[in-house]
């Protein structure tokens, strides 16, 4: 077997048996990662050259893709937007700290939705990505640079944010797994916020135990971020046991809805007989305010959004557009035309409602009633978890769609994240992994949601499943 | 409440306005760092020295609260009367300008740290309560720099960051005079704390006003104009004076206040108009996702109480009823938070507290002014100026001796005892020396004698002076005195 084909465990047993090196190994992603770009692009940039860090604790010396809004330090990070066009933060963000302390080689920066507002990597400024199962499809996102470049095997894994489903949905698409974990559980500082009270940085990975082994690297208390929270990290591979005996789990009704894709429906309905016959308790129950969680979240984030890309204003980084003739006032001119070339439509778009729904008058009509609804929908998964251990859906609705097909249609891309997004506005963790394909041979997602900060639930069941089935061993073929 | 202008009365009739004026306060906090990040918080660095990705406000970066200002923040609260939400929040308040680095301010909106408090102070000889509405902590801005001959605006982020707290007053001033009073008491009372140099040339302590009228006996308030870029509180004075002054002319020309926001011209003493109620911001405050909000503990609040140093008005009060020092002078020893320390300091040495209170009022101020240095930087111990005043008293040396040698003590540090001893300063009250020195200045001039024999008393201080001559001024004058007086009785 090729070493782009295998997982991070199977490499880091190659190399500790001796019989293939980081240098080598490093080498052949490079070669990879460049050789499908031209395919895939799911590289905004790639590294000239496999950089070794001082490894300061646990060495796991590879190649990892990092999403675009993840700050490393003096290399470009633009959130796909024009309006970060040069910028090199001065600092790296505290994953990439963690990943480089962890001997971590970065081998790109992974394309995504602009600033993260999108469900198919098709609104980055620089260009769509294109998902390895079929080059027509779109990989999901906004991490979809990062879901296709574990797909692709032009990385080993990759550190994606997920705000409504941006690691999860991109990672069902793509047929691998990704996680969101607890909100507070991994550091925000670097990531260049988009929904500050909904972001979450996690792994996107060929299987779970790859995604335990990511986890244990980046998750942790840090003191620069006050959302995150101090509480011990456990090793998370410890949780990696086909065990789910007497485990409850949950189906929400909510989640099984009309005009879901039938073969989405079905592998997902699989996976709970799966599930049962490894003696899990399953019970359908309620997740009564599931329907107003798109409208609460397109809500909260776009608030947060409007008001976390005020600073792109072209005074002290990025694009400045400074025009001709002056109009209202050198100032004023020059912030228009910034915001007006440097923000694609979905920028825009959002800007303007979060902007509208906190406005005077409108403030508690919009933004007050959606963060009670979303404490109503947080109440929800307490209930929920208190007669479950885990819930269970699929992570999207459809599997990969066509690219350009819903990207005139905001609403119906919207949608795509409906099942996704109730697990950010609560802050639980979710993880989804392949659970069989549809008729186009397209990778379903199912996901699986945890009480807060228990991520090692999730990884034993997501584990359990995963050895019963086979899934995730399916590779696309480039 | 102010009559209409000279002139314009008589138009008029009877009609009188009332003056309404509400403050708003900024005060820097001088904290080690800065109130979201771990940069220095120093005033008079080069440009953009003091700075980091979290205070540049650069993409990624994250604020995390310096605890301190909340602590500093509790401390003004408290020291205003202040009811502390221990509910500790903070929001964004969104707007666009070049010194404002990520679109935001972080302030405190529904939450602030402090409400509903007051203030009171001596004005125009009675005291006077202003209401505090609220005190909340929020981030300064940077500074812009225009730089002419470059052509282009500049921006120094150094300040970007600086705590501060920002103390909104009711409406309840009603002349210039009060609006100049509260900002005195509420800088004395805020220097008290220690946590800000409160010095508004270097815009530690910056104040805003807006300013209304309404005939008298009306509740509503009227419409109000916000006054900004005063610089001093005789400007914020004048500046309300002036608009005062304005409105009134307005009303009773038939003309209606608007809604505006005015900067104040200092030099040419008017104001100009800076944006209108149209142009106002819509600052879309919402919660500050990046801080988490928290509970203080009432023990929290409770040891911040514990903490807080005696305040003026109370300091003044026990100062006149413990030493039986009168208003006026305790008034001068208040006005400083050490000076006040140090005249307890030297009371605790000796009990001539009245005394203690006129050297310190007059001779060691007389110090501290012609060096320009506070008092902290005054080498000065208690336990000199009390043996200085102590030898003075017991005729060890001379009063104007003790203030000649005043400033040689706080240079040299040497103790009292041994300036005197060095510079052989002891009054001479030896009577057998005084007398000898008397018989030579009395045979030296026996026209001065006739005269004093004739009834021309006063001519016996040439005798005083003459004997001080020939003793190097160190002669005790009162003791001559009562020589000459003795012998010229006696015939």
């Amino acid at each position: 077997m090729s070493i782009p084909a295998l997982s991070a465990h199977e490499l880091m047993a190659l190399m500790n048996a001796g019989k293939a090196s980081k240098e080598e190994i490093a080498a052949a992603y490079f070669e990879r990662a460049r050789g499908l770009n031209s395919k895939t692009h799911a590289f905004l940039r790639l590294e000239a050259a496999p950089e070794f860090p001082a490894a300061t604790s646990v060495t796991l010396p590879l190649p990892i893709a990092m999403k675009d809004n993840i700050c490393v330090k003096n290399r470009l990070t633009t959130c796909a937007s024009k309006i970060l066009d040069g910028f090199r933060p001065p600092y790296d963000a505290c994953v990439v700290e963690k990943i480089k302390a962890s001997g971590g080689v970065i081998i790109g920066s992974a394309n995504m939705d602009e600033f993260a507002f999108g469900s198919s990597t098709e609104t980055s400024s620089y260009g769509i990505t294109r998902n390895p199962w079929d080059l027509e499809r779109v990989p999901g996102g906004s991490s979809g640079g990062s879901a296709t470049a574990v797909a692709a095997g032009q990385a080993v894994w990759a550190l994606g944010s997920d705000t409504g489903g941006s690691i999860r949905q991109p990672a069902a698409f793509c047929g691998i797994v990704g996680m969101k974990p607890t909100y507070g559980r991994v550091s925000r500082y670097g990531l260049i916020a988009f929904g500050s009270s909904l972001d979450q940085i996690g792994p996107l990975t060929q299987d779970v135990t790859d995604c335990a082994m990511l986890l244990n690297i980046i998750a942790g208390y840090d003191r620069r971020d006050s959302t995150s929270v101090d509480k011990p990290v456990p090793d998370y591979t410890q949780a990696l046991v086909r065990d789910v005996k007497g485990l409850r789990i949950g189906i929400p009704k909510e989640y099984f809805i009309d005009g879901m894709q039938p073969a989405v429906e079905k592998s997902v309905r699989e996976a709970i007989e799966v599930l049962k016959k490894q003696g899990a308790v399953v019970k359908e129950l309620s997740l009564p305010h599931t329907e107003y969680a798109v409208a609460t979240y397109y809500i909260v984030a776009t608030a947060e959004a409007s008001s976390n890309l005020a600073r792109f204003d072209g005074v002290q980084y990025g694009l400045r557009v400074v025009p001709d003739k002056t109009r209202k006032s050198p100032l004023v001119d020059m912030y228009e035309a910034t915001r007006e070339q440097g923000f694609g439509d979905e920028a825009k778009r959002r800007i303007m409602l979060g902007t509208y729904v906190l406005s005077s008058g409108y403030y508690d009509a919009y933004y007050l009633r959606a963060q009670k609804v979303r404490t109503l929908i947080k109440r929800d998964f307490e209930q929920a978890f208190g007669e479950v251990d885990v819930i269970l859906s699929p992570t999207a609705p459809t599997t990969a769609f066509k690219v350009g097909e819903k990207l005139a249609d905001p609403l119906a891309m919207y949608l795509s994240d409906i099942f996704t997004i109730p697990a950010n506005l609560a802050g639980i963790p979710a993880l989804s992994l392949p659970c069989g394909f549809d008729d186009n041979h397209l990778p379903v997602g199912l996901q699986l949601m945890a009480r807060p900060f228990d991520e090692e639930t999730l990884l034993r069941v997501a584990f359990s499943y995963e050895q019963a089935t086979a899934w995730y061993l399916r590779r696309a073929v480039l | 409440m102010v009559s209409a202008p000279g002139g314009l009365m008589s138009q008029t009739g009877n009609m009188d306005f009332e003056t309404v004026i509400g403050l708003e306060v900024h005060l820097q906090l001088k904290t080690q760092t800065k109130i979201f990040c771990g940069c220095r918080n120093v005033f008079g660095s080069e440009a953009n020295a003091n700075v980091c990705p979290v205070c540049l406000g650069l993409p990624g970066s994250l604020p995390v609260l310096n605890r301190q200002v909340l602590l500093d923040g509790i401390k003004v609260g408290l020291a205003l009367n202040c009811d502390i939400n221990r509910f500790v929040k903070f929001d964004r308040k969104n707007y666009y300008y070049p010194d404002l680095p990520k679109g935001y301010q972080i302030s405190q909106y529904d939450f602030p740290i402090a409400k509903k408090g007051w203030l009171e102070f001596p004005c125009e000889g009675r005291s006077k309560r202003v209401g505090i509405t609220r005190a909340h902590l929020e981030e300064d801005a940077g500074k812009l720099i225009h730089d002419d001959r470059l052509n282009c605006t500049l921006v120094d982020y150094n300040r970007t960051g600086t705590p501060l707290v920002e103390i909104v007053s009711e409406p309840d001033m009603h002349s210039p005079q009060e609006a100049y009073d509260y900002l005195t008491a509420l800088k004395l009372t805020l220097s008290y704390l220690n946590v800000s140099d409160c010095d508004m040339e270097k815009g530690s302590l910056r104040c805003d006003a807006n300013v209304s009228i309404r005939p008298v006996g009306q509740t509503k308030l009227g419409t109000k104009a916000e006054l900004k870029n005063m610089n001093s509180f005789s400007a914020v004075k004048r500046a309300v004076e002036h608009e005062v002054e304005r409105q009134t002319r307005l009303v009773l020309s038939g003309g209606q206040v608007v809604q505006e926001t005015l900067l104040w011209d200092d030099a040419q003493s008017i104001t100009v108009p800076m944006r209108s109620k149209e142009d106002a911001h819509d600052y879309r405050y919402f919660p500050e996702p990046d801080l988490v909000p928290f509970t203080l503990t009432a023990a929290e609040v409770e040891s911040v109480q514990i903490g807080l140093p005696e305040l003026p008005s109370a300091k003044l009060g026990r100062i006149r009823q413990s030493y039986g020092i009168n208003e006026y002078d305790a008034t001068i020893l208040i006005q400083d938070r050490s000076l006040a320390d140090f005249f307890e300091d030297c009371a605790r040495l000796y009990s001539d507290y009245k005394n203690i209170c006129n050297w310190i009022n007059v001779a060691v101020l007389k110090e501290i002014r012609s060096r320009k240095v506070g008092l902290a930087d005054l080498p000065l111990k208690p336990e000199t100026l009390a043996a200085l005043i102590q030898r003075v008293d017991d005729g060890t040396i001379s009063n104007l001796v003790g203030k000649d040698i005043l400033s040689g003590l706080v240079d040299s540090g040497k103790s009292v005892d041994t300036v005197i001893a060095e510079q052989g300063l002891a009054q001479i009250s030896d009577d057998a020396a005084l007398e000898k020195v008397l018989d030579e200045v009395i045979a030296a001039n026996p026209k001065t004698v006739a005269e004093v024999k004739a009834g021309k008393t006063a001519a016996m201080g040439f005798f005083v002076g003459q004997a001080m001559k020939k003793m190097q001024g160190k002669a005790n004058p009162k003791k001559l005195n009562e020589m000459l007086t003795r012998r010229f009785q006696n015939g």
